[in-house]
């Protein structure tokens, strides 16, 4: 058993795609690099787009990921991905999916035990907590980034970026003693410093995500 | 065996070569021999401030390319026994530094001395990594000023994962916090970072505060390092650091603005 990542094409417009990517890498480069994913064309099948599908796979090559095949479409979807040299993956039995994917698929991984991290995160380093929670017992320095596919908790001061729940979960929260930070992002919803309400900056509290929403409260 | 101390910065004009100089001077004041390295190679100041610069022949680049000796290298101070400088080279660049060039040098002076001084260029480039590379203790030169805590910040998280300690899983680089060019009035005046302020991001043992001081640039321009100049606040302020460097337990001076009397409030100053 594998996981691949699948990408939902909900719009059949190239330049849409290749601005949403630039945005989800932004926010965490380490995470995506040589990521393989799928294509769910679904959506998009009636478009002709797979004409360019080509073009498509060289778009998500340009930003490091790996596309290994295509999920859904027609015949035509089906003759445009073997000569462009993808797999072609059918659209309900995701587990079918797992067995022809290519090795360097990264394994399914159980929730992990949490990554404990004692020495402060200067800046320019970035900690990534792959499949589990994140917890920093010191400072998050200003250009610094700390990440989780969890929560993340930070017992210093959060100067830096935090991003929790980077794989998409939803009910990610990250919590912190001493509030200051420069972004705080949950499954790709992010604030930045400038919208912050001053009563909560140097504070405890924790941020969760509430209908699409960041919600910052006090502890 | 030497112990290996890196003085660095990332920043550029906070005050390495300065600090280099005096703590090189203060080691070996205190009796230990102590070399003086300049990794600073294309822009070599280290002899100036030391006053040395007549009697460069060969340098630091002519050793790890086997031109020259490290003997014929070494530079003896004249003022102080024990004190001895490399100079680096004003012609090459920071790739003339081998990792095992640097190595062998160092190594090669460790059986001679008790402490080796690494005077690191700016940035966060090969120049500054080599000078790094291979310490036990490092000196981090910042200034209380916004730019230069969050360099030093970045350099301090380059100690902690890029050296050989942490390449081997040894015990960290020990760090030290120098905060230099601190002027008491401008903290009060709200223009300057104060100590508590520095010391909240960088977290790491304070080892002196050098106070903003015409001393040092008369000193530099002099050739003689600020230390020896003993009736100055700077100079004082470097003693200071250097004996808690060697352990000794010492208050902080030098943290006040000083009262300014009838006269210097109508003159201002």
């Amino acid at each position: 058993m594998m996981t691949l990542t699948v990408l939902r094409l909900l719009n059949p417009s190239v330049e849409v795609l290749a601005r949403e990517l630039d945005k989800r890498v932004l926010e965490a480069p380490d995470f995506f690099r040589h990521l393989p994913v799928i294509l769910d064309v679904e959506a998009v099948a009636s478009s002709d787009l797979y004409l360019d599908l080509p073009g498509l796979a060289g778009l998500l090559q340009a930003r490091q990921f790996v596309p290994v095949g295509i999920r859904g479409g027609d015949e035509r979807w089906v003759e445009a991905a073997a000569s462009a040299g993808l797999a072609v993956f059918p659209v309900d039995r995701e587990s079918a999916a797992g067995r022809r994917a290519p090795a360097e698929a990264e394994p399914e991984q159980p929730r992990q035990a949490a990554m404990v991290v004692s020495q402060p995160v200067r800046s320019g380093q970035q900690v990534y907590a792959r499949g589990g929670d994140l917890v920093i017992l010191a400072s998050v320095s200003p250009g610094a980034e700390v990440l989780a596919d969890g929560h993340v908790h930070v017992y210093g001061t959060l100067n830096g970026r935090a991003l929790a729940g980077v794989r998409g979960d939803s009910e990610a929260r990250i919590f912190c003693q001493c509030f200051r930070a420069e972004l705080v992002s949950i499954a790709g919803t992010y604030g930045i410093n400038e919208q912050f309400d001053d009563n909560l900056v140097g504070r405890s509290v924790q941020v969760s995500l509430h209908s699409e929403s960041l919600r910052i409260e006090r502890l | 065996m030497a112990k290996i101390v890196v003085v660095t910065s990332g920043k550029g004009g906070v005050g390495k070569t300065t600090s280099s100089a005096a703590i090189g001077t203060g080691l070996a004041a205190a009796g230990h021999r102590t070399a003086v390295v300049d990794f600073d190679v294309g822009l070599r100041n280290l002899d100036l401030i030391m006053g040395c610069e007549r009697r460069v022949v060969y340098d630091f680049v002519n050793v790890i390319n086997r031109e020259a000796t490290l003997n014929q290298a070494l530079i003896r101070d004249k003022r102080m026994e024990g004190l001895y400088i490399l100079a680096a080279s004003q012609t090459r660049d920071k790739e003339a530094l081998t990792i095992e060039g640097v190595e062998r040098v160092l190594t090669e002076l460790s059986a001679d001395f008790d402490y080796i001084i690494c005077d690191s260029p700016a940035g966060i480039e090969h120049g500054a990594m080599m000078a790094m590379h291979f310490a036990d203790e490092a000196i981090v030169v910042t200034n209380p000023e916004v730019s230069s805590v969050r360099d030093s910040d970045r350099v301090l998280g380059i100690l902690s994962s890029k050296t050989r300690r942490a390449a081997n899983g040894e015990a960290p680089v020990r760090e030290h916090l120098l905060l230099t060019r601190y002027s008491p009035a401008r903290v009060e005046r709200g223009e300057m970072l104060s100590i508590e302020d520095v010391g909240e991001i960088l977290a790491i043992d304070l080892l002196g505060v050098i106070p903003e001081s015409q001393a040092v640039l008369n000193a530099s321009n002099a050739g003689i390092p600020v230390i020896l100049d003993e009736g100055s606040d700077a100079g004082q302020a470097y003693r200071d650091a250097v004996a808690r460097f060697l352990g000794e337990q010492r208050p902080h001076r030098f943290l006040q603005a000083e009262k300014k009397g009838l006269f210097g409030r109508l003159f201002g100053g």
